[in-house]
């Protein structure tokens, strides 16, 4: 009953969907407002659908009814109740229903919150995010059904992938999809502004927001991604360039672009085409990130779904609303007028240079991410691309694009004054020589590059903190009015340095991750013990252990430095009985922001247990980084000129209202 | 946020899942660190061909250990890291490379890169000196005349001087 309450509120769904799609467009054509609102309504109604039909999957799957092929597929009675939960999204079916329940959130949340919009353009916007959703409600009812019932209910399910049974399946997907989705806003956007051909400041205005929140999430999500690919896979990597982390990274790129290149056209009116551009491309990626890992074109490790007849329906997807709202472009945006001028030595031109790289960047991803499939298509040629290839390409375009970070935010709009930047940023310069001087001093002559990098790091984030130590004239002056000075600064400006900073902070633990940490490797047996990076490992004893759903050989570590003990780690190995599968559960002990690591491999014939030692330091930084970015953006979202710098909606009922 | 913070403190405080991933065992591990180091580098590079993008330096695949136990071997027998790449690639084909070599058909995926980049910003420069020209000529001294405009302006003002 519950099922096909489900399955005919996402039928609902997509009849809403496509009424929001159809009759706002008739309504702004015929220059009629109640046709118009038709959108508001339909959008905000679609969002309580979907939100039903996703309740009624995730109540299935708690309570657990294995008559429903995906609870039976994917869930297990003696699953843990967040497992059960987070189960939901931990399959296609399941995951793509949360995309369409976000999209339908997302387009809600322009439906409730677009009051100041005007009427033609929220029609347009909404009447474009109609046609998304529903290709993708279509997309699930007809490929992806995850409400199909068997026709015997068996009594026990198959259980989850024992490796998504983690904390991190409850917030990675659904971070990673609020800013996948989120995209989607700017995409309407763009397309209502082709559609219309009108675009000024205000809109830039109104996109950056949404572009914003997206932005965060996926910067979160990512993030979130990394860490638990740490911890998950047992040999302490966070990043291995596989194509799904690819696809997550090349949208994020695109829209770390859009944000910059949006703020050009808020504050001088210029980029508009290229802005325009941007927005299409990002959700463009995103979409293809959907494709990349819903289609199972790739085999990787994150592609828990194979059927050629979905990879060829979201490819259809794809082909449609890429090739449309590019041949959209083509053809309206020269109706779009250029903009305000500027110097190449300007803030404007630092912006340029910052979606220069940032696409090149994307570029790169996006070549080497999709080169080895189209090279199989068209020469059956097998190659591989994966990390040292971007190592080596990524990596470089990343270090002109950091020394420039810290001259944007010091250059003027329009004209700016290198030299006078260049003056401003000598301290920062000479911090980094020292720190440069240090790290190769202390290290003794190891790397070269690595002293050089963390240097470069130092520049990135003093940088920053001289950009805000100038606006509020700190050293100048009395302390007082520098203080009061940063009370007053828009928030934005504390947003960009954190998010600024936030670059280095981020380098600096990739750094010292790869060139410092160090590992071990051994059998050992109970009572044997073993240093590591100054600190020395005793390996006390191992039990057995019942857990809800799987069996578990669990070991005790104690770790000691300089005879003195300051923790103990508990690695263990899980049997998981119905999928007769086995995960290792690594043991994680953190130092500051380095990090002790312990995971165990297989137990051999004399009773010793193959154990893996490590030593990241400075590796929680990678994450702390892409925090701290998460928070510059909220800041900047918080920035008054976000609220109350777009018009006031008018006080006379808008319904009546024609539209301009 | 806070969320994200609390479930992130929730991971850091708890024993976590992972898939059974070995690598590395130790009965491989050579004798000599500088050619461990040496084998390890390698490994780093070279795919574990049955496995989704993964080098044999991760993966636990038995083909991953016979192929990180016979880079081993070459090294052991005095092999330079480019003589064990090439007697891998002779065995296995070009798929075994995580970077792909310059060739032919490589060609668009090393320059597409570097193409984008130098083209973006000759673009960029082209466009931006292109506009520079155009605003400096816009905003100088207003063209002069053209004979239709000229002789249009002299039949306004000759109406002019009629009605007055």
């Amino acid at each position: 009953m519950i099922a096909e309450a489900g399955h005919y509120a996402l039928v609902l769904a997509l009849a809403l969907a496509l009424i929001q799609s159809t009759v706002p467009l008739l309504g702004a054509r015929l220059n009629d407002g109640a046709l118009m609102n038709v959108a508001r309504s339909t959008a905000l109604v679609q969002l309580l659908f979907a939100g039903l039909s996703f309740t009624a999957l995730v109540w299935l799957h708690v309570t657990s009814d294995f008559s429903v092929v995906n609870v039976f597929e994917n869930s297990h009675s003696m699953k843990p109740l967040l497992y059960k939960i987070t189960g939901v999204w931990g399959n296609h079916e399941g995951s793509m229903l949360l995309w369409v329940a976000i999209l339908a959130l997302f387009g809600g949340l322009v439906a409730a919150f677009g009051n100041n919009l005007p009427l033609s353009l929220r029609a347009h916007v909404l009447a474009v995010q109609g046609w998304i959703a529903t290709a993708f409600y279509l997309f699930i009812l007809i490929t992806s059904n995850p409400f199909a019932r068997l026709a015997n209910a068996p009594a026990e399910g198959r259980d989850l992938n024992p490796v998504l049974q983690d904390i991190g399946l409850a917030v990675h997907p659904p971070m990673l999809y609020l800013g996948y989705v989120g995209f989607s806003i700017s995409f309407s956007f763009a397309a209502a502004a082709l559609i219309e051909g009108r675009l000024d400041a205000a809109w830039a205005r109104w996109v950056r927001p949404w572009t914003l929140i997206a932005w965060i999430f996926l910067t979160l999500g990512i993030a979130m991604g990394s860490y638990w690919a740490y911890y998950e896979l047992g040999w302490g990597g966070w990043w291995f360039w596989d194509p799904v982390e690819n696809a997550s990274l090349m949208p994020w790129l695109a829209g770390t672009a859009l944000l910059h290149s949006a703020l050009v056209m808020e504050k001088r009116n210029a980029l508009k085409v290229w802005t325009i551009l941007l927005s299409i491309l990002t959700f463009s990626l995103s979409l293809l990130g959907t494709f990349l890992v819903r289609s199972g074109v790739l085999t990787s490790v994150h592609a828990f779904a194979t059927d050629p007849s979905r990879g060829v329906f979201i490819l259809m997807i794809l082909c449609v609303f890429i090739g449309g709202s590019l041949a959209l472009f083509a053809w309206r945006a020269s109706a779009l007028k250029q903009g305000g001028l500027f110097a190449p030595i300007s803030r404007e031109g630092s912006l340029v240079l910052n979606n220069l790289f940032l696409t090149t960047a994307c570029a790169t991803v996006f070549v080497g991410t999709l080169y080895p499939l189209a090279l199989e298509v068209l020469t059956g040629d097998k190659i591989s691309v994966g990390a040292p290839f971007f190592n080596l390409t990524f990596g470089p375009l990343m270090v002109p694009l950091l020394v420039a970070v810290p001259f944007g935010p010091l250059l003027a709009w329009k004209r700016g004054d290198l030299v006078g930047a260049a003056q401003r940023l000598i301290a920062a310069g000479v911090v980094a020589l020292l720190a440069v001087a240090f790290v190769y001093a202390w290290t003794r002559g190891g790397a070269v590059l690595a002293p050089l990098a963390i240097g470069l790091a130092i520049f990135v984030i003093v940088g920053a903190l001289v950009d805000v130590a100038e606006r509020i004239a700190l050293f100048r002056g009395p302390l007082s009015i520098s203080l009061r000075r940063a009370s007053g600064l828009p928030r934005s400006s504390w947003g960009t340095m954190f998010a600024h900073a936030a670059l280095g902070v981020t380098l600096i633990g990739i750094v010292c991750e790869t060139t410092w940490n160090s590992e071990y490797i051994a059998a050992m047996k109970p009572g044997d013990s073993t240093k590591l990076a100054g600190y020395e490992f005793k390996f006390e004893g191992a039990t057995q252990r019942q857990g809800p759903n799987y069996r578990e050989l669990l070991t005790q570590f104690t770790v000691t430095e300089n005879g003195r003990l300051i923790g103990a780690m508990a690695p263990s190995k899980r049997s998981f009985i119905t999928r007769g599968s086995s995960t290792t559960e690594a043991a994680l002990l953190s130092r500051g922001f380095s990090q002790l690591y312990i995971s165990l491999g297989d137990l051999n014939d004399q009773g010793a247990v193959t154990v893996r030692i490590y030593h990241k330091p400075m590796v929680l930084l990678i994450w702390l980084g892409p925090i701290m970015m998460a928070l510059g953006g909220l800041l900047s979202l918080s920035d008054r000129r976000l609220r109350v710098g777009a018009p006031k909606p008018a006080k006379a009922p808008r319904v009546l209202q024609p539209a301009e | 946020m806070r969320r994200l913070l609390a479930a992130l403190l929730i991971v850091c405080a708890t024993v976590v899942a992972a898939p059974l991933a070995h690598a590395v065992q130790p009965d491989e591990v050579m004798a000599d660190p500088a050619k461990e180091a040496r084998a390890r580098e390698l490994s780093r590079e070279l795919r574990c061909m049955v496995c989704q993008n993964q080098s044999i330096d991760d993966s636990d695949a038995t083909l991953a250990k016979d192929l990180r136990l016979l880079v081993r071997e070459r090294i052991a027998a005095g092999d330079s890291n480019k003589q064990v790449i090439d007697y891998l690639v002779s065995r296995y084909g070009e798929f075994v490379l995580l970077k792909p070599r310059f060739e032919l058909h490589t060609l668009l995926l090393w320059l597409l890169p570097p193409f984008v980049l130098f083209g973006g910003g000759l673009g960029l420069w082209l466009h931006i000196r292109r506009r520079g020209r155009d605003a400096a000529r816009a905003t100088d001294a207003p063209k002069p005349l053209s004979a239709d405009e000229q002789a249009r302006l002299d039949r306004l003002l000759a109406e002019g001087a009629d009605r007055t």
